[in-house]
Protein backbone atom coordinates (compact mmCIF):
# COMPACT_ATOMS: atom_id res chain seq x y z
CA UNK A 1 0.00 0.00 0.00
CA UNK A 2 1.30 3.48 -0.63
CA UNK A 3 1.29 6.63 1.32
CA UNK A 4 -0.44 9.33 -0.48
CA UNK A 5 1.25 12.69 -0.29
CA UNK A 6 -0.20 15.72 1.44
CA UNK A 7 1.17 18.81 -0.12
CA UNK A 8 0.36 22.60 -0.57
CA UNK A 9 -2.32 23.40 -3.09
CA UNK A 10 -0.55 24.25 -6.04
CA UNK A 11 -0.29 27.97 -5.58
CA UNK A 12 -0.39 28.17 -1.96
CA UNK A 13 3.24 26.67 -1.21
CA UNK A 14 5.20 28.22 1.54
CA UNK A 15 1.82 30.02 2.58
CA UNK A 16 1.00 27.87 5.84
CA UNK A 17 2.58 25.61 8.03
CA UNK A 18 1.66 22.10 8.12
CA UNK A 19 2.62 21.96 11.66
CA UNK A 20 -0.30 19.48 12.95
CA UNK A 21 -0.34 20.93 16.65
CA UNK A 22 -0.63 24.81 15.99
CA UNK A 23 -1.10 25.28 11.93
CA UNK A 24 -0.39 28.68 10.69
CA UNK A 25 -0.58 31.21 7.63
CA UNK A 26 2.69 31.94 7.27
CA UNK A 27 2.95 35.89 6.43
CA UNK A 28 5.90 38.44 5.98
CA UNK A 29 6.65 41.24 7.92
CA UNK A 30 8.04 43.86 6.58
CA UNK A 31 11.72 44.50 8.16
CA UNK A 32 11.79 48.36 7.61
CA UNK A 33 8.20 49.64 8.49
CA UNK A 34 7.25 46.70 10.53
CA UNK A 35 3.77 46.37 8.34
CA UNK A 36 2.48 42.34 7.31
CA UNK A 37 1.55 40.80 4.15
CA UNK A 38 -0.33 38.20 3.17
CA UNK A 39 0.36 35.85 0.80
CA UNK A 40 3.20 37.47 -0.50
CA UNK A 41 5.20 40.28 -1.23
CA UNK A 42 6.68 39.40 -4.42
CA UNK A 43 7.98 43.10 -5.43
CA UNK A 44 9.00 45.03 -1.99
CA UNK A 45 6.48 46.39 1.11
CA UNK A 46 3.29 47.46 -0.21
CA UNK A 47 3.98 50.32 2.31
CA UNK A 48 4.25 53.25 -0.55
CA UNK A 49 6.23 55.33 2.33
CA UNK A 50 8.12 52.24 3.33
CA UNK A 51 10.26 51.09 0.22
CA UNK A 52 11.71 48.01 2.07
CA UNK A 53 12.27 44.84 0.43
CA UNK A 54 13.51 42.49 3.36
CA UNK A 55 10.90 40.83 5.07
CA UNK A 56 10.74 38.45 8.33
CA UNK A 57 8.39 35.19 7.65
CA UNK A 58 6.13 35.35 10.32
CA UNK A 59 3.46 33.32 11.89
CA UNK A 60 0.11 34.62 11.32
CA UNK A 61 -2.35 34.61 14.94
CA UNK A 62 -4.35 31.38 14.75
CA UNK A 63 -7.58 33.16 15.91
CA UNK A 64 -9.12 35.73 14.03
CA UNK A 65 -12.92 37.26 14.01
CA UNK A 66 -15.49 36.91 11.51
CA UNK A 67 -15.43 39.89 9.25
CA UNK A 68 -18.18 38.96 6.99
CA UNK A 69 -19.23 35.60 5.32
CA UNK A 70 -21.29 33.50 2.77
CA UNK A 71 -21.88 30.22 0.93
CA UNK A 72 -20.73 28.96 -2.30
CA UNK A 73 -24.28 26.97 -3.59
CA UNK A 74 -23.60 26.67 -7.20
CA UNK A 75 -20.26 24.85 -8.02
CA UNK A 76 -17.39 27.50 -8.66
CA UNK A 77 -15.69 27.24 -12.02
CA UNK A 78 -12.51 25.88 -13.30
CA UNK A 79 -9.99 26.45 -12.02
CA UNK A 80 -11.85 25.25 -8.26
CA UNK A 81 -11.68 21.70 -8.44
CA UNK A 82 -14.84 19.91 -6.56
CA UNK A 83 -13.59 18.03 -4.30
CA UNK A 84 -16.48 14.78 -4.10
CA UNK A 85 -18.25 13.24 -6.80
CA UNK A 86 -21.16 16.12 -6.77
CA UNK A 87 -20.72 20.03 -5.54
CA UNK A 88 -21.80 20.04 -1.89
CA UNK A 89 -22.12 23.76 -0.30
CA UNK A 90 -19.59 24.95 1.67
CA UNK A 91 -19.20 28.69 3.67
CA UNK A 92 -16.34 30.87 2.51
CA UNK A 93 -15.58 33.66 5.77
CA UNK A 94 -13.28 36.62 5.42
CA UNK A 95 -11.70 36.86 8.88
CA UNK A 96 -10.14 39.60 10.83
CA UNK A 97 -6.73 39.09 12.22
CA UNK A 98 -6.56 41.86 15.59
CA UNK A 99 -2.80 41.91 15.55
CA UNK A 100 -1.76 42.13 12.57
CA UNK A 101 -4.28 44.09 11.09
CA UNK A 102 -5.48 42.04 8.03
CA UNK A 103 -8.63 40.49 7.03
CA UNK A 104 -8.27 37.03 4.87
CA UNK A 105 -10.57 34.57 2.91
CA UNK A 106 -10.86 31.30 3.32
CA UNK A 107 -13.21 28.07 2.96
CA UNK A 108 -14.55 27.09 6.17
CA UNK A 109 -14.83 23.59 7.26
CA UNK A 110 -17.53 20.97 5.81
CA UNK A 111 -20.90 20.61 7.59
CA UNK A 112 -20.66 24.59 8.52
CA UNK A 113 -23.37 26.54 7.24
CA UNK A 114 -23.69 30.33 6.93
CA UNK A 115 -26.69 29.73 9.95
CA UNK A 116 -23.80 28.74 12.44
CA UNK A 117 -21.80 31.96 11.59
CA UNK A 118 -22.42 35.85 12.37
CA UNK A 119 -20.00 38.44 11.82
CA UNK A 120 -17.63 39.08 15.15
CA UNK A 121 -17.68 35.39 15.63
CA UNK A 122 -13.91 34.00 16.87
CA UNK A 123 -12.52 31.61 14.42
CA UNK A 124 -9.49 29.47 14.06
CA UNK A 125 -7.38 28.22 11.49
CA UNK A 126 -7.17 24.84 10.67
CA UNK A 127 -5.66 22.87 7.78
CA UNK A 128 -7.76 20.74 5.41
CA UNK A 129 -7.94 18.73 2.60
CA UNK A 130 -8.95 20.85 -0.73
CA UNK A 131 -8.93 18.25 -3.05
CA UNK A 132 -7.48 14.46 -3.69
CA UNK A 133 -6.35 13.30 -6.69
CA UNK A 134 -4.16 10.33 -7.47
CA UNK A 135 -1.05 12.07 -6.83
CA UNK A 136 -1.86 14.19 -3.61
CA UNK A 137 -4.21 15.61 -1.04
CA UNK A 138 -3.88 19.04 -2.12
CA UNK A 139 -3.69 21.13 1.57
CA UNK A 140 -4.95 24.37 2.38
CA UNK A 141 -5.99 26.19 4.87
CA UNK A 142 -9.44 27.25 6.39
CA UNK A 143 -11.29 28.45 8.71
CA UNK A 144 -13.06 26.73 11.80
CA UNK A 145 -15.52 28.07 14.51
CA UNK A 146 -14.02 28.43 17.13
CA UNK A 147 -14.22 26.97 20.85
CA UNK A 148 -15.60 30.54 22.32
CA UNK A 149 -13.21 29.20 25.55
CA UNK A 150 -10.46 28.17 23.80
CA UNK A 151 -6.84 29.75 24.14
CA UNK A 152 -5.35 32.99 22.43
CA UNK A 153 -2.74 32.72 19.51
CA UNK B 1 -18.60 77.23 -16.29
CA UNK B 2 -15.37 75.61 -15.11
CA UNK B 3 -12.27 76.04 -17.52
CA UNK B 4 -12.10 72.13 -17.17
CA UNK B 5 -15.69 71.12 -18.67
CA UNK B 6 -16.17 69.51 -21.92
CA UNK B 7 -19.32 68.79 -23.79
CA UNK B 8 -20.59 65.98 -24.16
CA UNK B 9 -22.48 66.17 -28.01
CA UNK B 10 -23.48 62.79 -28.56
CA UNK B 11 -24.33 59.74 -27.43
CA UNK B 12 -25.58 56.50 -28.61
CA UNK B 13 -26.01 52.89 -28.06
CA UNK B 14 -27.03 49.55 -28.84
CA UNK B 15 -29.21 47.71 -26.94
CA UNK B 16 -27.95 45.24 -24.26
CA UNK B 17 -29.00 41.92 -24.76
CA UNK B 18 -27.81 38.08 -25.65
CA UNK B 19 -27.08 38.70 -29.12
CA UNK B 20 -23.88 36.61 -29.90
CA UNK B 21 -22.68 38.80 -32.62
CA UNK B 22 -19.27 40.20 -32.76
CA UNK B 23 -18.48 42.98 -30.16
CA UNK B 24 -17.06 45.32 -33.17
CA UNK B 25 -20.86 45.25 -34.75
CA UNK B 26 -22.25 46.49 -31.40
CA UNK B 27 -19.22 49.19 -30.65
CA UNK B 28 -19.59 50.84 -34.44
CA UNK B 29 -23.06 50.46 -34.12
CA UNK B 30 -23.51 52.60 -30.91
CA UNK B 31 -20.63 55.30 -32.37
CA UNK B 32 -22.72 56.10 -35.47
CA UNK B 33 -25.74 56.52 -33.13
CA UNK B 34 -23.50 58.97 -31.12
CA UNK B 35 -22.00 60.39 -33.89
CA UNK B 36 -25.90 61.08 -35.16
CA UNK B 37 -26.79 62.16 -32.30
CA UNK B 38 -24.28 64.57 -31.79
CA UNK B 39 -24.98 66.07 -35.81
CA UNK B 40 -21.31 65.04 -36.91
CA UNK B 41 -19.67 63.20 -39.17
CA UNK B 42 -17.53 60.28 -38.62
CA UNK B 43 -14.83 62.29 -40.53
CA UNK B 44 -14.95 65.13 -37.82
CA UNK B 45 -13.05 63.04 -35.08
CA UNK B 46 -9.72 63.21 -34.33
CA UNK B 47 -9.49 61.25 -31.41
CA UNK B 48 -10.94 56.90 -30.77
CA UNK B 49 -10.75 56.19 -27.56
CA UNK B 50 -11.77 52.61 -26.99
CA UNK B 51 -12.63 50.60 -23.92
CA UNK B 52 -10.93 47.12 -24.30
CA UNK B 53 -13.48 44.17 -24.35
CA UNK B 54 -12.60 41.75 -21.23
CA UNK B 55 -11.97 38.27 -21.30
CA UNK B 56 -11.30 36.51 -17.86
CA UNK B 57 -10.91 39.21 -16.17
CA UNK B 58 -8.15 40.77 -18.67
CA UNK B 59 -7.80 42.55 -21.21
CA UNK B 60 -9.32 40.89 -24.37
CA UNK B 61 -9.62 42.39 -28.17
CA UNK B 62 -8.15 46.09 -28.63
CA UNK B 63 -10.80 48.43 -29.32
CA UNK B 64 -9.73 51.97 -30.22
CA UNK B 65 -8.29 50.74 -33.53
CA UNK B 66 -10.37 47.84 -34.09
CA UNK B 67 -13.64 50.49 -33.83
CA UNK B 68 -11.64 53.17 -36.37
CA UNK B 69 -10.83 50.68 -38.97
CA UNK B 70 -14.45 49.42 -38.94
CA UNK B 71 -15.45 52.76 -40.19
CA UNK B 72 -12.65 53.07 -41.81
CA UNK B 73 -9.38 54.91 -41.40
CA UNK B 74 -9.20 58.48 -41.52
CA UNK B 75 -6.12 59.18 -39.75
CA UNK B 76 -7.36 59.81 -36.72
CA UNK B 77 -5.31 59.28 -33.32
CA UNK B 78 -6.31 56.00 -31.28
CA UNK B 79 -5.81 55.13 -27.57
CA UNK B 80 -7.28 51.49 -26.12
CA UNK B 81 -7.92 51.52 -22.51
CA UNK B 82 -8.70 48.35 -19.87
CA UNK B 83 -9.72 49.24 -16.27
CA UNK B 84 -12.35 46.01 -15.76
CA UNK B 85 -15.53 47.67 -14.76
CA UNK B 86 -13.97 51.13 -14.93
CA UNK B 87 -12.65 50.85 -18.63
CA UNK B 88 -15.15 53.24 -20.39
CA UNK B 89 -14.45 56.13 -18.07
CA UNK B 90 -10.72 55.96 -18.21
CA UNK B 91 -11.58 55.87 -22.13
CA UNK B 92 -13.27 59.21 -21.73
CA UNK B 93 -10.83 60.27 -19.37
CA UNK B 94 -8.61 59.85 -22.50
CA UNK B 95 -10.77 61.54 -24.52
CA UNK B 96 -11.15 64.17 -22.00
CA UNK B 97 -7.48 65.34 -21.16
CA UNK B 98 -6.52 65.45 -24.55
CA UNK B 99 -9.04 67.71 -25.18
CA UNK B 100 -8.19 69.91 -22.19
CA UNK B 101 -4.34 70.06 -23.15
CA UNK B 102 -5.81 71.61 -26.54
CA UNK B 103 -5.01 68.50 -28.36
CA UNK B 104 -8.00 67.72 -30.37
CA UNK B 105 -11.63 69.06 -30.51
CA UNK B 106 -13.80 66.40 -31.58
CA UNK B 107 -13.12 62.63 -29.75
CA UNK B 108 -14.98 59.30 -29.89
CA UNK B 109 -14.93 57.00 -26.98
CA UNK B 110 -16.60 53.47 -27.66
CA UNK B 111 -16.86 50.40 -25.47
CA UNK B 112 -18.47 47.06 -26.19
CA UNK B 113 -18.54 43.25 -25.63
CA UNK B 114 -19.62 40.20 -26.32
CA UNK B 115 -19.95 37.48 -22.91
CA UNK B 116 -20.45 34.35 -22.15
CA UNK B 117 -22.78 32.71 -20.44
CA UNK B 118 -22.52 32.12 -16.23
CA UNK B 119 -20.27 32.95 -13.83
CA UNK B 120 -17.19 34.88 -15.28
CA UNK B 121 -14.03 32.93 -14.78
CA UNK B 122 -10.51 32.95 -15.72
CA UNK B 123 -8.95 31.61 -18.49
CA UNK B 124 -7.78 27.85 -18.66
CA UNK B 125 -4.41 26.51 -17.82
CA UNK B 126 -2.50 26.39 -14.44
CA UNK B 127 -1.33 30.41 -13.66
CA UNK B 128 -0.32 29.99 -9.82
CA UNK B 129 1.19 33.33 -9.59
CA UNK B 130 -2.29 35.31 -11.38
CA UNK B 131 -4.49 36.07 -8.07
CA UNK B 132 -7.77 35.88 -10.22
CA UNK B 133 -6.98 32.17 -10.47
CA UNK B 134 -5.82 31.40 -6.81
CA UNK B 135 -9.38 32.65 -5.47
CA UNK B 136 -10.96 30.30 -7.74
CA UNK B 137 -8.35 27.72 -7.20
CA UNK B 138 -7.62 27.86 -3.28
CA UNK B 139 -11.42 29.07 -2.22
CA UNK B 140 -13.78 28.48 -5.05
CA UNK B 141 -14.03 32.57 -4.23
CA UNK B 142 -16.41 33.57 -7.27
CA UNK B 143 -17.63 37.09 -8.27
CA UNK B 144 -20.85 36.56 -6.57
CA UNK B 145 -18.48 35.31 -3.00
CA UNK B 146 -17.62 38.91 -3.18
CA UNK B 147 -20.97 40.55 -3.40
CA UNK B 148 -22.31 38.20 -0.75
CA UNK B 149 -19.31 38.97 1.82
CA UNK B 150 -20.77 43.36 1.18
CA UNK B 151 -24.32 41.76 1.74
CA UNK B 152 -23.86 39.69 4.76
CA UNK B 153 -22.39 42.87 6.29
CA UNK B 154 -24.90 45.05 5.89
CA UNK B 155 -27.00 42.68 7.86
CA UNK B 156 -25.18 41.93 10.34
CA UNK B 157 -23.74 45.27 11.13
CA UNK B 158 -26.93 47.25 10.13
CA UNK B 159 -29.74 45.48 10.26
CA UNK B 160 -30.48 45.08 6.44
CA UNK B 161 -33.05 42.20 5.54
CA UNK B 162 -33.68 40.11 2.48
CA UNK B 163 -36.87 41.99 2.03
CA UNK B 164 -34.65 45.56 1.98
CA UNK B 165 -32.05 43.68 -0.68
CA UNK B 166 -35.49 42.48 -3.10
CA UNK B 167 -36.85 46.25 -3.01
CA UNK B 168 -33.62 47.31 -4.85
CA UNK B 169 -34.28 44.94 -7.82
CA UNK B 170 -38.10 45.77 -7.53
CA UNK B 171 -36.91 49.18 -8.24
CA UNK B 172 -34.38 49.17 -10.48
CA UNK B 173 -36.98 46.48 -13.05
CA UNK B 174 -39.66 48.84 -12.60
CA UNK B 175 -37.14 51.94 -13.74
CA UNK B 176 -35.79 49.70 -16.83
CA UNK B 177 -39.62 49.10 -18.24
CA UNK B 178 -39.37 52.25 -19.98
CA UNK B 179 -35.59 51.61 -21.47
CA UNK B 180 -35.49 50.19 -24.69
CA UNK B 181 -31.67 49.53 -24.15
CA UNK B 182 -32.26 47.10 -21.27
CA UNK B 183 -31.75 43.75 -22.09
CA UNK B 184 -34.60 42.78 -19.59
CA UNK B 185 -37.92 44.70 -19.51
CA UNK B 186 -40.05 42.74 -16.89
CA UNK B 187 -41.36 43.63 -13.61
CA UNK B 188 -40.19 41.71 -10.51
CA UNK B 189 -42.07 41.21 -7.12
CA UNK B 190 -40.09 41.03 -3.81
CA UNK B 191 -41.18 37.13 -4.03
CA UNK B 192 -39.80 36.44 -7.08
CA UNK B 193 -37.07 38.09 -5.79
CA UNK B 194 -36.86 35.70 -2.75
CA UNK B 195 -38.12 32.52 -4.43
CA UNK B 196 -35.21 32.51 -6.84
CA UNK B 197 -32.18 30.30 -6.33
CA UNK B 198 -29.79 31.28 -3.61
CA UNK B 199 -26.25 32.07 -5.31
CA UNK B 200 -24.42 32.79 -2.92
CA UNK B 201 -26.38 33.82 0.99
CA UNK B 202 -27.89 36.15 1.02
CA UNK B 203 -27.72 37.30 -2.66
CA UNK B 204 -30.56 35.26 -5.13
CA UNK B 205 -29.88 34.78 -8.39
CA UNK B 206 -32.11 37.87 -9.26
CA UNK B 207 -30.12 40.13 -7.37
CA UNK B 208 -26.89 39.56 -8.76
CA UNK B 209 -25.79 41.15 -11.99
CA UNK B 210 -26.16 39.28 -15.57
CA UNK B 211 -23.44 39.34 -18.08
CA UNK B 212 -25.13 40.37 -21.58
CA UNK B 213 -23.67 41.67 -24.74
CA UNK B 214 -23.65 45.81 -25.60
CA UNK B 215 -22.30 49.07 -26.92
CA UNK B 216 -22.37 52.51 -25.58
CA UNK B 217 -20.53 55.63 -27.13
CA UNK B 218 -19.88 59.41 -26.73
CA UNK B 219 -18.74 62.26 -28.55
CA UNK B 220 -16.83 64.52 -26.60
CA UNK B 221 -15.71 68.16 -27.50
CA UNK B 222 -13.94 71.17 -26.16
CA UNK B 223 -16.80 74.03 -25.29
CA UNK B 224 -16.05 76.01 -27.72
CA UNK B 225 -16.38 73.00 -30.41
CA UNK B 226 -19.63 72.27 -28.82
CA UNK B 227 -21.06 75.88 -28.89
CA UNK B 228 -19.82 77.23 -32.00
CA UNK B 229 -21.16 73.46 -33.31
CA UNK B 230 -24.37 74.17 -31.45
CA UNK B 231 -25.49 77.61 -32.57
CA UNK B 232 -28.53 78.14 -30.84
CA UNK B 233 -29.61 74.85 -29.68
CA UNK B 234 -28.88 75.61 -25.80
CA UNK B 235 -25.80 74.48 -23.64
CA UNK B 236 -24.70 71.06 -23.86
CA UNK B 237 -24.35 68.50 -21.43
CA UNK B 238 -20.97 68.88 -19.60
CA UNK B 239 -18.83 66.46 -17.86
CA UNK B 240 -17.55 68.84 -14.76
CA UNK B 241 -15.25 65.96 -13.11
CA UNK B 242 -13.90 62.73 -13.96
CA UNK B 243 -12.78 60.23 -10.84
CA UNK B 244 -10.34 57.40 -11.87
CA UNK B 245 -9.12 57.09 -8.72
CA UNK B 246 -7.29 54.06 -7.06
CA UNK B 247 -6.65 52.72 -3.33
CA UNK B 248 -4.86 54.40 -1.27
CA UNK B 249 -2.74 51.73 1.53
CA UNK B 250 -4.01 49.68 3.50
CA UNK B 251 -6.99 49.29 1.05
CA UNK B 252 -8.97 47.47 4.31
CA UNK B 253 -12.47 46.29 2.03
CA UNK B 254 -10.94 42.78 1.08
CA UNK B 255 -11.66 43.09 -2.78
CA UNK B 256 -11.79 40.58 -6.27
CA UNK B 257 -9.83 39.28 -6.65
CA UNK B 258 -7.45 39.71 -4.06
CA UNK B 259 -8.08 37.02 -0.50
CA UNK B 260 -6.46 39.14 1.76
CA UNK B 261 -6.62 42.98 2.75
CA UNK B 262 -3.37 45.45 3.35
CA UNK B 263 -2.70 45.29 7.01
CA UNK B 264 -3.32 48.20 9.42
CA UNK B 265 -0.55 47.20 12.02
CA UNK B 266 1.53 50.08 11.16
CA UNK B 267 -0.62 52.45 8.78
CA UNK B 268 -3.89 53.37 10.08
CA UNK B 269 -7.02 52.63 8.04
CA UNK B 270 -7.59 56.10 6.17
CA UNK B 271 -10.94 57.95 6.79
CA UNK B 272 -12.69 57.23 3.91
CA UNK B 273 -12.91 53.62 2.16
CA UNK B 274 -11.46 53.17 -1.51
CA UNK B 275 -15.44 53.05 -2.90
CA UNK B 276 -16.08 56.12 -0.65
CA UNK B 277 -12.64 58.07 -2.05
CA UNK B 278 -14.22 57.31 -5.74
CA UNK B 279 -17.32 59.55 -5.75
CA UNK B 280 -15.20 62.38 -3.26
CA UNK B 281 -12.98 62.93 -5.97
CA UNK B 282 -15.20 64.17 -8.49
CA UNK B 283 -17.18 66.03 -5.50
CA UNK B 284 -13.72 67.64 -4.83
CA UNK B 285 -12.91 68.50 -8.80
CA UNK B 286 -16.20 69.76 -9.97
CA UNK B 287 -16.99 71.83 -6.50
CA UNK B 288 -20.59 70.45 -6.20
CA UNK B 289 -21.67 68.22 -3.59
CA UNK B 290 -23.72 65.56 -3.19
CA UNK B 291 -26.99 67.66 -2.08
CA UNK B 292 -26.90 69.19 -5.60
CA UNK B 293 -27.67 66.09 -7.86
CA UNK B 294 -30.84 65.63 -9.23
CA UNK B 295 -29.79 61.37 -9.74
CA UNK B 296 -27.21 58.48 -9.44
CA UNK B 297 -26.02 55.81 -11.98
CA UNK B 298 -24.21 53.67 -10.00
CA UNK B 299 -22.90 50.15 -10.16
CA UNK B 300 -25.59 47.55 -8.91
CA UNK B 301 -23.93 44.46 -9.52
CA UNK B 302 -25.77 42.89 -6.69
CA UNK B 303 -29.09 44.57 -5.31
CA UNK B 304 -27.19 44.85 -1.89
CA UNK B 305 -23.88 46.96 -3.59
CA UNK B 306 -26.42 49.50 -4.61
CA UNK B 307 -26.89 50.06 -0.87
CA UNK B 308 -23.47 50.14 -0.30
CA UNK B 309 -23.76 52.71 -2.95
CA UNK B 310 -25.93 55.20 -1.71
CA UNK B 311 -23.32 55.91 1.37
CA UNK B 312 -20.40 56.17 -0.64
CA UNK B 313 -21.02 58.73 -2.85
CA UNK B 314 -22.64 60.25 -0.12
CA UNK B 315 -26.57 60.38 -0.52
CA UNK B 316 -26.66 59.40 3.63
CA UNK B 317 -24.66 58.24 6.07
CA UNK B 318 -22.89 54.94 6.90
CA UNK B 319 -26.15 52.26 7.90
CA UNK B 320 -29.19 54.27 6.68
CA UNK B 321 -29.01 53.07 3.06
CA UNK B 322 -32.11 50.74 3.77
CA UNK B 323 -34.07 53.62 5.41
CA UNK B 324 -33.05 56.08 2.17
CA UNK B 325 -34.48 53.16 0.33
CA UNK B 326 -37.53 52.44 2.00
CA UNK B 327 -38.47 56.00 2.19
CA UNK B 328 -38.77 56.11 -1.22
CA UNK B 329 -36.43 58.52 -1.40
CA UNK B 330 -34.09 56.87 -4.04
CA UNK B 331 -37.50 55.42 -6.20
CA UNK B 332 -38.38 57.56 -9.42
CA UNK B 333 -40.69 61.16 -8.57
CA UNK B 334 -38.11 60.50 -4.82
CA UNK B 335 -35.47 63.01 -3.61
CA UNK B 336 -32.71 61.79 -5.44
CA UNK B 337 -33.38 58.57 -7.71
CA UNK B 338 -30.89 56.26 -8.04
CA UNK B 339 -30.45 53.80 -11.91
CA UNK B 340 -33.82 55.63 -13.82
CA UNK B 341 -31.81 53.54 -16.18
CA UNK B 342 -33.25 50.30 -14.72
CA UNK B 343 -29.01 49.76 -13.63
CA UNK B 344 -27.46 46.48 -14.14
CA UNK B 345 -30.18 44.84 -12.43
CA UNK B 346 -31.76 45.53 -15.78
CA UNK B 347 -28.65 45.97 -18.12
CA UNK B 348 -26.67 42.81 -17.17
CA UNK B 349 -22.94 43.85 -17.90
CA UNK B 350 -20.90 44.12 -20.16
CA UNK B 351 -17.94 45.01 -19.22
CA UNK B 352 -16.06 47.77 -21.23
CA UNK B 353 -19.42 49.61 -22.46
CA UNK B 354 -21.26 49.38 -18.92
CA UNK B 355 -19.48 53.10 -17.62
CA UNK B 356 -20.23 54.34 -20.99
CA UNK B 357 -23.83 53.58 -20.89
CA UNK B 358 -23.94 55.28 -17.30
CA UNK B 359 -22.87 58.50 -19.34
CA UNK B 360 -25.64 57.79 -21.65
CA UNK B 361 -28.22 57.86 -18.98
CA UNK B 362 -27.30 60.79 -16.94
CA UNK B 363 -26.73 62.84 -20.58
CA UNK B 364 -30.23 62.23 -21.41
CA UNK B 365 -31.85 62.87 -18.08
CA UNK B 366 -29.89 65.68 -18.29
CA UNK B 367 -31.68 66.49 -21.60
CA UNK B 368 -34.72 65.73 -20.85
CA UNK B 369 -34.76 62.88 -23.31
CA UNK B 370 -34.93 59.64 -20.87
CA UNK B 371 -39.09 59.50 -22.29
CA UNK B 372 -40.38 57.23 -19.64
CA UNK B 373 -38.14 57.18 -17.07
CA UNK B 374 -37.53 61.29 -16.82
CA UNK B 375 -35.94 62.50 -13.53
CA UNK B 376 -37.90 65.99 -13.71
CA UNK B 377 -36.30 69.25 -13.90
CA UNK B 378 -32.63 67.04 -13.84
CA UNK B 379 -29.64 69.39 -13.51
CA UNK B 380 -26.84 67.47 -12.10
CA UNK B 381 -26.23 63.25 -12.04
CA UNK B 382 -23.14 61.44 -10.85
CA UNK B 383 -22.23 57.83 -12.39
CA UNK B 384 -20.49 55.20 -9.94
CA UNK B 385 -18.57 52.31 -10.59
CA UNK B 386 -15.80 49.80 -9.22
CA UNK B 387 -14.00 46.89 -10.90
CA UNK B 388 -11.76 44.44 -10.46
CA UNK B 389 -8.29 45.12 -9.62
CA UNK B 390 -8.51 48.32 -7.96
CA UNK B 391 -10.32 50.21 -10.59
CA UNK B 392 -13.18 52.91 -9.47
CA UNK B 393 -14.89 55.37 -11.57
CA UNK B 394 -16.94 58.46 -11.42
CA UNK B 395 -18.13 61.20 -13.82
CA UNK B 396 -20.25 64.01 -12.48
CA UNK B 397 -22.24 65.67 -15.11
CA UNK B 398 -24.44 68.91 -15.30
CA UNK B 399 -26.36 70.76 -17.54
Amino acid sequence: MTTIARQPALGAEGWFTSDEEAPALLGLRCASCGTYVFPKADYGCPNPACGGTAFDEVRLSRFGTVWSYTDARYQPPPPYVVPTDEHTPFCIAAVELADEGLVVMGQVIAGVTVDDLRVGQRMELVIDVLYRDEAAEHLIWKWKPADEAEGVA
Amino acid sequence: MSANDVAVLGVGMHPWGKWGRNFVEYGVAAARDALRDAGIAWTDVQFVSGADTMRNGYPGYVSGATFAQAMGWTGARVASSYAACASGVTALEAARTRILAGLCDVALVVGADTTPKGFLAPNAGDRPTDPDWLRFRLVGATNPTYFALAARRRMDLYGATAEDFAKVKVKNAGNGLANPNARFQKAVTVHDVLASPMVADPLHLLEICATADGGAAVVLTSMEFAQRHAGTAGSPVRVAAVSTVTPTYPNTVIDLPDMATDSTAVVARADQTFKQSIAHAAYEEAGIGPDELSLAEVYDLSTALELDWYEDIGLCKQGEAERLLNDGDTQMGGRIPVNPSGGLACFGEAVPAQAIAQICEVTWQLRGQATGRQVEGATAGITANQGLFGHGSAVLLRR
